[in-house]
């Protein structure tokens, strides 16, 4: 059996015939699980795609993406035009490949800093327990209370508008749900054997710490990232919306929608466009978070 | 129950006091002088110092909070420093459109998203739960200004059926609430069909197929009762979720709410309404989920509070 080639969307290949050494057998269990969710594999690639555009979009946009030009304002999506123009005349399409990089790169990094944070907080929070734990989960507790969205908003509201300043507001509103999900699992993964024999051994807690437990969190660390990235990006996109993020002359799908709200009535595919790319791309994410959860998931059998 | 309750009162005391803090503290995590931002670019320094003794910026830091909270007690917001109005008034306006904006997007998800997941949990793995569940992910997945905008196109512009926005009449929150509502229902259909597998393998839902019960009495009083419960349970935790989203879709239609007032204030750097606004929707959170606590105790007797 070759390594990938042979795992298709039909596999049902049990998974302990897989099993060759721990690791790559793990990888081929969790691929063949994977590879059988068609919805979760079409995401994958529908993101790739998106990812490719991220590097090479400013190359292959068929107009320069923040040139006006007023001899072709808010036309409906043409030959020329496959997505139309906005109201300065600028291609929608050329705007929203060039955008897809500040979509990625907003996202991507609010969610990886929440993913950093949240697993150092919650690790020293099961981990050490007692006043630690106490602080840590009491901290969450009241960035909690404050509803979704309104906490990223208050965060804008004091830093000021921008998409820097937006990624911050993203990632410390994420950051506490994987601090909490990060503590539960290394609540029962120091229960284990293997932490007890590391402990009698004499093991330090920073040893114990990173080789025996975060190894265990690893799974829920993916789940949770890929879970959390469609969310971040309809936060980022909601906040550009709202004003509070990216300048209305960037090329950000929320500030692009928020643009062609004025003109509603008169040129709606400014609007349908990057709204449908939003929602396909978060979509998209949110299907490969439920297909990673599903074959990671040692709960969920099948 | 009653000690549960108790505990469950108390520990929000300490939740609400750090939030207080927190929202106290907002003004002075601006980076530069809040008083100067206030007052704008040309503003002299008279007019800055003017600013800074209204908002009380020129007193200690312990002295201000102090302040702040023996106003806030005697339910004193502080004066809208645009438009010179006590905050209190301007925010008593505001509160009631968000409040039936949120409280009918949470009917209709609930209904909704309940009938979704019944309807996916009883025809596990077949087409009704494919659609459904596809459904579900595709709600979570829509940005909420996005649906909004394009019903507003549909059927405000092209149709007139509804308004395109404001709140005279009633007809003006079908399309906001349905927009506000469309997460929530999606969350709550995956969440009601999650918890109607689990208890339809319960034993009394077996002994109930076995005495010979129809399936819609096995599915409507035995099955659907025990579940609805959970969602009950989730819906107020996700309440947030509508708050949140509430500022969105107010901005989107219009809708003289706090969220609006939210966005408007954070334009005008009117820093005592933000506060006031933060601290208002917080609160409203809290007693919310404090609320959901409570009742799960009384519909749920056979729970055991553990304190974690």
């Amino acid at each position: 059996m070759s390594d990938n080639s042979t795992v298709t969307v039909h596999s049902s290949v049990p998974e302990d015939t897989l099993a060759k050494s721990p690791a790559t057998g793990k990888f081929r269990a969790f691929m063949s699980k994977f590879m059988k969710q068609k919805l979760a594999v079409i995401s994958s690639g529908f993101i790739l795609l998106l990812l490719v555009l991220a590097v090479i979009g400013p190359h292959i946009v068929p107009y320069p993406p923040n040139e006006p030009n007023y001899d072709a304002m808010m036309q409906g999506p043409s030959a020329a035009h496959w997505a139309g123009t906005d109201e300065y005349g600028r291609d929608i399409l050329s705007r929203l490949i060039d955008g897809t990089r500040l979509t990625m790169v907003v996202s991507l990094s609010a969610v990886f800093i929440s993913a950093f944070l949240g697993t150092i907080l919650g690790l020293i929070s099961g981990y050490y327990g007692g006043w630690i734990d106490r602080l840590i989960m009491r901290g969450s507790d009241v960035m909690f209370s404050f509803p979704d969205l309104l906490l990223a908003i208050g965060i804008v509201a004091i830093l000021g508008p921008g998409l820097s300043n937006v990624v911050i507001a993203v990632a410390v509103f994420g950051t506490p749900s994987f601090a909490r999900i990060i503590r539960s699992v290394t609540l029962s993964s120091k229960e284990s054997l293997y932490v007890e024999a590391a402990r009698s051994m004499g093991a330090k807690h920073n040893r114990i710490i990173w080789k025996h437990i975060f190894p265990e969190t690893i799974p829920s660390i993916i789940v949770n990232v890929s879970m959390r990235i469609g969310g971040a990006i309809l936060a980022a996109s909601s906040l550009s919306f709202l004003g509070l993020g990216a300048k209305a002359t960037e090329p950000d799908w929320g500030a692009m929608l928020s643009m062609g709200r004025d003109y509603l009535s008169i040129a709606p595919h400014i609007v349908y466009y990057p709204g449908l790319l939003i929602f396909l791309t978060v979509l998209a994410f949110n299907l490969i978070g439920d297909g990673l959860n599903d074959a990671l998931d040692p709960k969920t059998k099948n | 129950m009653g000690r549960y309750a108790i505990q469950r009162l108390l520990g929000v005391i300490p939740l609400l006091f750090v939030v207080s803090i927190l929202v106290f503290m907002f003004i002075h995590l601006i980076p530069g002088d809040p008083a100067r931002l206030v007052a704008g670019k040309d503003a002299t320094l008279e007019e800055i110092n003017g600013i800074r003794e209204q908002l009380g910026l020129n007193l200690p830091l312990w002295q201000q909070y102090v302040n702040y909270m023996g106003d806030l007690l005697k339910g004193d917001l502080g004066v809208s420093v645009t438009s010179g109005l006590p905050v209190t008034d301007m925010l008593a306006s505001r509160f009631l459109p968000t409040i039936i904006l949120t409280f009918t997007s949470l009917g209709w998800a609930l209904v909704i998203g309940l009938v979704i997941g019944i309807i996916s949990a009883v025809n596990r793995g077949k087409w009704p739960d494919y659609i459904g569940m596809l459904t579900a992910i595709s709600g979570i997945s829509l940005p909420g200004f996005w649906l909004g905008l394009v019903l507003i196109q549909i059927f405000s512009v092209e149709l007139g059926w509804f308004p395109t926005g404001g709140v005279d009449s009633w007809q003006s929150y079908i399309l906001p609430s349905f927009t506000l509502g469309a997460g929530i229902m999606s969350m709550l259909a995956r969440y009601s069909r999650t918890s109607m597998l689990e208890t339809m393998r319960e034993d009394y839902v077996r002994t109930g197929r076995a005495k010979g019960l129809r399936e819609f009495v096995v599915v409507g009083r035995h099955a659907l009762r025990n579940s609805l419960i959970q969602v009950v349970t989730v819906a107020g935790l996700q309440f947030g979720f509508l708050l949140g989203g509430s500022v969105m879709v107010e901005t989107v239609f219009s809708i003289p709410g706090m969220g609006r007032l939210l966005i408007d204030s954070i334009g005008f750097r009117d820093y005592t309404v933000i506060q006031a606004l933060l601290l208002l929707f917080a609160a409203e959170f809290i007693l919310i989920n404090l609320i959901v606590d409570l009742l799960y105790g009384v519909l749920n007797p056979k729970i055991r509070y553990a304190s974690k």
